[in-house]
């Protein structure tokens, strides 16, 4: 008697689980179909285009999404949805669009798509991430209305339409800007300037989980959170980059090593970030399979220009110069990532090797020289970063000791921040010592680092008149080339007073199965239309 | 019965000090977890406060609790700060840890024991010998090398199991992370089985039953094994919690999107309603099965039920 009750409990409580957990979809593999892959991802925060920044949302993006312009290779903007995007002025730009283009519903692509989008992602109590890329187009203000001081509740804006965007005709979208601003035609690159359907605005939170785009692929199923995302090839696609492959299985992994052991395994096809301790074993396994891509992502070491112990433009070069970039790099990070001279990413259209010359190269001697120039240093340097990666706290240490044994600085103490705190302890200016400063690139223009890093309320508490006016006027340049060597002056003045030494340049490390081919990963897209499949 | 309803009518205090006491301890980490959604990019002033409105970060922690709990009893555990529903996140993923524990679970039961048993009648053997000193050497390796080895070992070079994820649902996507999970476990199930056995054959019952003249399975399987499984039992109940600790890793290195993955992404995002919605529910499993295991005592040793 009693043994059965027993038996019975067991077997009662295994069917119950294995009712509940339910049977795998076919195909849930991404082997099983003829001519589909599959892509480690990394859960998306969310899949509307105006409400994410986060690298792995943006992956599933760029194949639902065709944007107005997109970014070659080289860096260049070339036009996608659009068919031009001009200006007279550099303040007033006028975007014509390719015809014929359908969203995956049927819906055609207007003008009114892209307004639509645009002020809903602009209209601050939507609360979406990109709401800042707004930020220069006419009538932002009044869609983001400050709040009053001493009170915590923002006032509700009086309008939910950008007065700077003006619908011509289906086709046509006027744009006027609050300042001229040359590199305008590269930005429309960044996801958060996608289209919307207006079928997307009956309910913005179930299209948040299944997006309708205009791009080649198109949604299949729904978004299994932390399992999958599945898209398809979509056939009223009538774009440039018509899909190559049948679909697309976005499988979702928790950590990198475990993505990789499955490309290993063949459960997976390709993979964008190769955990960098496998760097040696990836290269020898995958051969030509392996793909180290250069990226926009930037590391820097910032100084609190404010606290008068950090006044000197020598001390900080001496700080600069006394780090030994290769060395860290090589330790730290198996020699993948770039050491850099440079404020901007070597993708970068006006991007120097070295513009920085001797500040950024590694001289025990002559740092020390200065350092003992500009007085020296009394007291604790503190240093400062964020517990959100291992790798911190790794290079951190090793600049620690280059400082301890190359300047004598003896006092070294660190400041370990919690992710969540970090960036507001910078805004708020409380840190008291050098510090890591990261940047990722948005759009490849010199603007999109000096100004946000460098300009004015900048994290350092640096302030030149000079360096604004030269932004200024290579915003309101005639054209993105003639843009460039004014970009460049005011790099050139920012690397002279060092309130941030550049360190180095990261790099992603992609990886692929031999059942695909055509992979064309670059820093800007992982190209997953011309992927076809053995 | 009774013993049972007054059982569950304890966990009902236990709910709110520990719904209470979690929602203050991810309350008091520090840092804004709105600014820490974007990253390394600023967020408008705009946007955060919104946002901070949106989820009563601006209310005292007892208004937030408050909030929360008067949600919660009307079957609204929240959303996250991304916008998904609480409770259909959760939905998906207790059935994943719940498949992984019961895996877990029963490879403890069935192996451990087994192991256990067959140590136990053949002490200082061959066998014995080499049960104490795999048991030692699972204890003594953190579960996350286990994890990694046997992933690499047995499921990338062995291709015996898939190496991660649920593709092939259960039972096949969840015994070799089960086994991982279960070791450590197991180990204990075994040792407690070996020791308590070997402990109940030299008992007067047993010699009694022996004298009466029964084969030896039943003596051993009717008596002596029932006697010596109580205090396996308890472990295995208490042994629910560590499972649960242990999910933590283990369905991070296969990939299992459940709980346990959950509890650590929440944690570090600082959402509360999340983290308490998880906690709650594990409280209430941890008391119902070792209440559970308090009325098994019964079924195995009928004096306990009487007294």
């Amino acid at each position: 008697m009693t043994r059965t009750r027993g038996s019975a409990l067991l077997l009662a409580t295994m069917l119950a689980v294995s009712a509940c957990g339910g049977s795998p979809a076919p195909g849930a593999g991404g082997q099983q179909g003829a001519k589909e892959f599959s892509v480690g991802l990394t859960e998306p925060d969310h899949l509307t285009p105006g409400n994410t920044s986060s690298s792995y949302s943006i992956t599933v993006l760029q194949a639902l999404f065709d944007l107005p312009v997109f970014i070659d290779a080289k860096g260049q903007p070339q036009m996608r949805a659009a068919e031009s995007v001009t200006s007279e002025d550099q303040k007033v730009w006028t975007i014509k669009l390719k015809p014929g283009q359908k969203f995956h519903n049927g819906e055609p692509v207007t003008a009114e798509s892209f307004a639509d989008a645009w002020n809903a992602a602009a209209y601050g109590p939507n609360a979406w991430t990109n709401n800042y890329y707004f930020e220069n187009i006419e009538g932002y203000d009044k869609l983001n209305p400050e709040t009053p001081e001493g009170s915590e509740e923002a006032p509700k804006p009086t309008t939910d339409k950008l007065s700077g965007l003006k619908v011509v005709d289906a086709t046509t979208l006027e744009v006027t800007l609050t300042a001229p601003f040359s590199q305008f035609p590269i930005t429309l690159a960044y996801t958060g300037f996608a289209p919307m359907p207006k079928a997307a605005f009956a309910d913005l939170k179930a299209y948040d989980a299944k997006p309708i785009g205009n791009g080649p692929f198109a949604l299949d199923g729904e978004w299994v959170h932390n399992q999958k995302i599945r898209v398809k090839k979509f056939d009223g696609y009538a774009g440039p980059r018509p899909a190559k492959s049948a679909a697309v299985n976005f499988k979702i992994y928790e950590s990198r090593d475990t993505a990789y052991v499955d490309l290993r395994a063949g459960k997976v096809d390709l993979i964008q970030t190769i955990p960098p301790a496998s760097t040696s074993e990836a290269k020898r396994l995958l051969g030509d399979r392996f793909v180290p891509t250069p990226s926009g992502t930037m590391d820097y070491l910032g100084f609190p220009v404010y606290d008068k112990r950090f006044q000197s433009a020598d001390l900080r070069k001496a700080v600069s110069m006394a780090i030994d970039r290769q060395a860290i790099v090589d330790a730290v990070f198996n020699g993948a990532f770039k050491p850099m001279g440079s404020l901007v990413a070597p993708l970068v259209p006006g991007y120097r090797e070295n513009a920085c010359g001797e500040p950024c190269v590694f001289d025990k001697a002559k740092a020390k020289a200065l350092f003992d120039k500009a007085g020296g240093f009394s007291g604790t340097m503190n240093l400062y970063f964020s517990n959100a990666d291992p790798s911190y706290e790794q290079w951190m240490t090793a600049v620690a000791n280059q400082l301890k044994d190359n300047l004598g600085i003896a006092d070294i103490q660190f400041r370990k921040i919690p992710a969540a705190d970090y960036l507001s302890t910078l805004r708020a200016h409380k840190q008291d010592g050098p510090y890591r400063n990261n940047w990722v690139m948005d759009y490849p223009s010199p603007q999109n680092y000096l100004q946000p890093m460098w300009g004015t309320g900048n994290r350092m508490g640096w302030e030149s008149k000079e360096f604004n006016d030269l932004l200024d006027q290579a915003n309101s340049a005639a054209s993105m080339e003639a843009s460039i060597p004014l970009y460049q002056k005011a790099e050139d003045l920012a690397l002279s007073e060092m309130p941030m030494a550049p360190l180095w340049n990261w790099q992603d490390q992609a990886g692929y199965s031999d059942k695909i081919s055509d992979v064309r990963i670059d820093a800007y897209s992982p190209n997953l239309d011309t992927i076809t499949v053995k | 019965m009774k013993y049972a309803v007054q059982r569950l009518l304890q966990a009902v205090p236990v709910f709110f000090v520990t719904t209470f006491l979690i929602y203050a301890m991810v309350f008091a980490l520090p840092g804004d977890p709105i600014v820490a959604l974007a990253g390394d990019k600023p967020l408008p002033d705009e946007v955060l406060h919104t946002l901070r409105e949106r989820y009563h970060l601006n209310d005292p922690l007892i208004v937030q609790y408050g909030i929360y709990m008067l949600n919660a009893v009307q079957g609204d555990l929240g959303e996250t700060f991304t916008g998904q529903p609480v409770s259909e996140l959760l939905q998906g993923r207790w059935a994943v840890t719940a498949q992984l524990a019961v895996t877990a679970w029963i490879f403890e039961l069935v192996v451990g024991i087994g192991l256990g048993v067959i140590a136990g009648l053949r002490r200082g053997g061959i066998a014995d010998t080499a049960v104490l000193a795999g048991t030692t050497f699972v204890i003594a390796v953190p579960v996350f090398v286990v994890g990694y080895t046997a992933q690499i070992m047995l499921g990338l070079n062995l291709a015996l199991f898939p190496t991660a994820g649920v593709d092939e649902g259960w039972p096949v996507s969840y015994l070799l992370p089960g086994m991982v999970l279960g070791s450590f476990g197991l180990a204990y199930v075994a040792r407690l089985t070996r020791t308590s056995l070997i402990e109940n054959m030299r008992a007067d019952y047993v010699r009694t039953a022996r004298a009466k003249g029964l084969r030896r399975r039943r003596v051993i399987g009717r008596h002596a094994l029932r006697n010596s499984l109580i205090p396996v039992v308890t472990f295995l109940g208490v042994d629910f919690g560590n499972l649960m600790a242990g999910a933590v890793v283990t369905e991070g290195i296969f990939n299992l999107p459940g709980i346990g993955q959950q509890v650590f992404q929440s944690i570090q995002l600082q959402e509360g309603p999340v983290v308490v919605g998880i906690v709650t529910v594990l409280v209430m499993i941890f008391i119902l099965v070792n209440l559970l295991v308090d009325l098994l005592y019964g079924v195995l040793d009928p004096r306990i039920r009487r007294g």
